[in-house]
């Protein structure tokens, strides 16, 4: 494969080696509908051909936005094949962030899924000087619309069966110019602090990253993927567009959001990446079935689990398991286990990824401990999504796995991992002073991640460098670290940790409302809302309990001693939280700066106000009177 | 199109029920792919009319045409064979049967094959069942409920029911679409979703919509046309912004008064 070194080669490589084999699929009015990599190549042809005629240049960015859609993949890989480069940006982003990501690429090209993100893109119109051309896919709702700038998907591929006549070549010369070292996405990192910064990734990068993956595990041709990530996020860029055409296997979009977890099941995908979050939503939905069912079969369900569970804590330290517990393991993989697995859509899944963020040992280890191959992947966007992985027999909770094949980790003063290989980005749009600041002359790439490498040769991640401090008594403060083991509970959402420069450790917590909801429910503990139920006093003691247990595995410095529970979630649209819902740490402390003052001087009760920023950009207030708490020692009676 | 033919016919149907008389000579005529919106007081008869269009009463008097046929007298059954269909006030779903059933229903009366036919379901039974559950997908497609599919209908809140409850309607294929209060005890963002739906099978499908509706707010937006009925009669009949200045429509609704700006879109 020496000749294709760019995306779009591969493309016309895979048409022909591969032209008779699924490429991508859309489940569309209830049915699975495919096409192969030959169908692949002649829509983005058409597609392409059409964004030419209309003006489409090298080097100009083409900007989607939508659920995951084949057209809307299709659209990126023309605009790579002309040169050009896609931008693909979050579809529930706000109207300002995506002004901003526009604007600062200089989109000239949208192409939207339907009316709905039309609609933000004419409501954004004026701002964006760059923009001559919205594309969409769905027509629905969109007759009316009536501009010279808006134009269908079918339209701009009939331009480009038109143009093909004319020009029978133009397509492959400008597959011929592309350079490996081009620029193939750019990919907007959310940024915890400031405006997002465009990565710019090259070809080199996105068949660097696939050979180094497909070094480290295993994939092939014949399997399927479910493509259900966020487009903008470039683990899904890095899975189904860069992976997928180096490996030539099939990715499948599902019917809608909302349909994912039945289309998993249909589909059985052979490969699963998957953030912390969903994974822990399939275990509550397995928790609550089992809940649910009649005596007996929860019975079997829970014996069997426990029996799984045993066995996977022995493979995981690496003692024999008796030949008692095998049987029974057995036994239970044909009651339980593949049972499970199969409800779930894990049944075919040959592994599945974790990644993004930590997820919770529990979770993970319920999991393993049904027969599906879940291991920790570890990258970010500037790494092209990947730099180290768990290999199959090495699995486990706490590390992020082994530096890929061709991927160097150093690890620099104050703990920051530092990366080096093809995977690593050229550089942020625009903005070369931020570039330099994370990429050193030798290539090593700063993640900003603080970690260590363990005995075994895994990397193992802790908090944010910059984040990590310290008590004032010197004791070194990660409070991501912390968040974490609180989070692990399926009570809390999100929790904030705080400490730096304190006497003691402190917590925000946002709780789940499912979960709790659920909770308080089969308590019979009536609520209202959101705000109201994070203030009942059993949903504080259930809290402190969480909190006690995280507790016990925090050295006894860094333990949470007071904490409060919020009265709303901490949401991205009010800029508490990134896209990929990450803390904004310096935003937070700030906005809350009456609860911190509470927490350390004393303080019984605090004002919250709280402002919340609904989608359409307005905001409002919301104003009350909240209980800081402590988490005070185990008591046994409780008053 | 030189002559303007009225779709759907209704001319001068009296309804009495023993001693009220419910409807009095009321006429009325949709065009084809308007919007017709019927409002009026409670108790003015808007319901009674849309029954006697959809044959579930037959008039006293009167008589109404579809494309210029009669239908007066004809059963419901067959006035939705010839391309009437309808939603109810208060939903009329199979409540314990899947949202892709009661669609499927919904198109029976295009199936052909009898109950002898369908035990041998190979063959035509098949290539029509395929038929219909592609139309089928169509409407759940077109109003994004495809998470739904195999949900009992009766476990869905009620704005989702009322959605599929439009759904069923619209698998009849239908011509001229019925609709008694879509939006009656839908929250804001239902309402919304469900005006949006409307101006949808309008625009897109070409279908002539009658619709009853209490919310006036919705009803001046997305109306071509609005007859106001009060005690069983037409007393005003024109565009959203001539009945809302009517006089006779401001007296039906809010009683006598002395003098009343233009601009009360309160119902």
């Amino acid at each position: 494969m020496a000749e294709a070194t760019t995306l779009a080669r591969l493309l016309q490589r895979n048409a022909r080696d591969l032209r008779d084999r699924p490429a991508i699929r859309e489940k569309d009015r209830g049915i699975w509908q495919t096409w192969t990599w030959g169908q692949y190549h002649d829509q983005v042809r058409e597609f392409a051909l059409g964004l030419a005629a209309l003006g489409f240049k090298r080097g100009e960015r083409l900007s989607v936005i939508g659920d995951n859609r084949p057209r809307l993949y299709w659209a990126q890989v023309a605009a790579q094949c002309l040169g050009g480069v896609p931008v693909p940006v979050y579809q529930d982003s706000i109207a300002k962030e995506l002004a901003f990501v526009w604007n600062h690429a200089e989109c000239a090209v949208i192409v939207a899924e339907d009316q709905e993100q039309v609609d933000k893109v004419l409501g954004l119109r004026d701002q964006l000087p760059a923009l001559r051309l919205v594309v969409y896919d769905d027509p629905r709702g969109l007759l009316r619309y009536k501009h010279d700038w808006l134009r269908s998907y079918q339209d701009v591929q009939e331009l480009g069966r038109s143009f093909a006549t004319r020009h029978s070549t133009y397509f492959e010369a400008e597959i011929e110019k592309g350079k490996p070292e081009d620029v193939a996405i750019i990919c907007y990192t959310s940024g915890t602090t400031g405006n997002p910064k465009g990565v710019m990734l090259t070809h080199a990068n996105a068949i660097g990253i696939a050979e180094a993956f497909r070094k480290a595990d295993d994939i092939r041709p014949e399997d399927d993927a479910l493509a259900y990530l966020p487009m903008a996020w470039a683990g899904d860029a890095a899975y189904t567009l860069f992976l997928s055409l180096v490996v030539g296997f099939c990715a499948n979009c599902p019917e809608s959001p909302e349909t994912v977890q039945r289309d998993l099941r249909e589909l059985g995908p052979t490969t699963v990446l998957a953030p912390p979050r969903i994974w822990e939503n399939m275990l509550t939905a397995v928790q609550v079935k089992a809940a649910d069912a009649p005596a007996l079969k929860r019975w079997v369900f829970e014996r069997f689990r426990a029996v799984a569970e045993r066995a996977e804590i022995l493979r995981a330290d690496g003692k024999p398991i008796p030949l008692g517990l095998r049987l029974a393991r057995m036994l239970g993989n044909v009651l339980v286990y593949t049972p499970i697995r199969d409800q779930l859509g894990l049944r075919r899944a040959r592994w599945a990824l974790t990644g993004g963020a930590p997820l919770g040992p529990d979770t993970f280890r319920f999991f393993r401990s049904i027969g599906v191959n879940l291991k920790q992947v570890y990258g970010s966007t500037e790494t092209t999504g990947l730099v180290s992985l768990q290999p199959s027999a090495e699995a486990n909770p706490t590390t992020a796995g082994r530096p890929c094949p061709g991927i160097e980790v150093k690890i620099a003063d104050r703990g920051e991992v530092l990366v080096r290989g093809p995977v690593i980005f050229k550089g942020y749009l625009k903005n070369e002073e931020a570039t330099r600041e994370v990429i050193d002359p030798d290539g090593w790439f700063r993640t900003g991640d603080a970690g260590f490498m363990d005995p075994r040769g895994h990397l193992v991640i802790i908090d944010r460098a910059k984040d990590v401090g310290a008590l004032r008594d010197g004791t070194p403060f990660a409070p991501q670290f912390i968040e974490n083991k609180l989070k692990f509970s399926p009570y809390v959402r999100e929790a904030v940790a705080f400490g730096h420069e304190r006497d003691f450790v402190t917590a925000m917590v946002a709780i789940d409302l499912n979960t709790v909801g659920n909770w308080a429910e089969r308590r019979g503990i009536p609520y209202t809302s959101y705000m109201d139920l994070s203030q009942k006093p059993e949903v504080c003691g259930l809290i402190r309990e969480e909190i006690r247990k995280g507790n016990e595995t925090l050295p006894a410095a860094t333990q949470i001693r007071r904490f409060l529970l919020l009265t709303k979630d901490l949401e991205a649209d009010d800029a508490e939280m990134t896209r990929t819902r990450k803390v904004r740490r310096r935003f937070v402390s700030e906005k809350y700066a009456a609860v911190i003052d509470a927490f350390y001087s004393g303080g019984h009760t605090v004002e919250l106000e709280a402002s919340i920023t609904y989608e359409d950009g307005r905001t409002a207030t919301l104003k009350s009177r909240v209980r800081v708490e402590d988490v005070g020692p185990e008591m046994t009676a409780r008053v | 199109m030189a002559v303007v033919s009225a779709l759907l016919e209704i001319r001068e149907v009296s309804k009495a029920f023993g001693g009220v008389q419910a409807v009095t000579r009321v006429s009325l005529e949709a065009q084809k792919g308007e919007i017709l919106s019927v409002i009026g007081p409670n108790g003015a008869g808007k319901t009674t009319v849309l029954n006697m269009i959809s044959g579930f009463y037959h008039p006293d008097s009167g008589r109404i045409t579809l494309e210029g046929r009669d239908i007066t007298d004809l059963a419901p059954s067959r006035v939705a064979e010839l391309g009437i269909a309808r939603t109810f006030q208060n939903i009329a779903l199979f409540r314990g049967m899947t949202v892709l059933d009661n669609l499927m229903l919904g198109r029976h009366v295009h199936m052909k094959t009898g109950v002898l036919g369908a035990f041998a379901y190979w063959g035509f039974a098949q290539k029509e069942e395929v038929a219909h559950r592609k139309r089928v997908e169509d409407i759940i497609d077109f109003l994004s409920i495809q998470d739904l599919r195999r949900r009992p209908t009766g476990s869905l809140a009620y704005g989702l029911q009322k959605r599929v409850e439009l759904g069923r309607a619209l698998a009849l294929d239908p011509k001229v679409l019925l609709l008694d209060e879509p939006m009656g005890g839908c929250n804001h963002e239902e309402k919304e979703d469900m005006a949006r739906f409307i101006l949808d099978v309008n625009e897109e499908w070409g279908v002539t919509v009658i619709l009853i509706e209490h919310d006036m707010g919705v009803v001046m937006d997305i109306s071509d046309r609005i007859a106001v009925l009060d005690m069983g009669q037409k007393i005003a009949e024109g565009a959203p912004d001539d009945v809302r200045a009517n006089p006779r429509v401001i007296k039906a609704y809010l009683g006598e008064t002395k003098t009343i700006g233009a601009g009360g879109s309160r119902g």
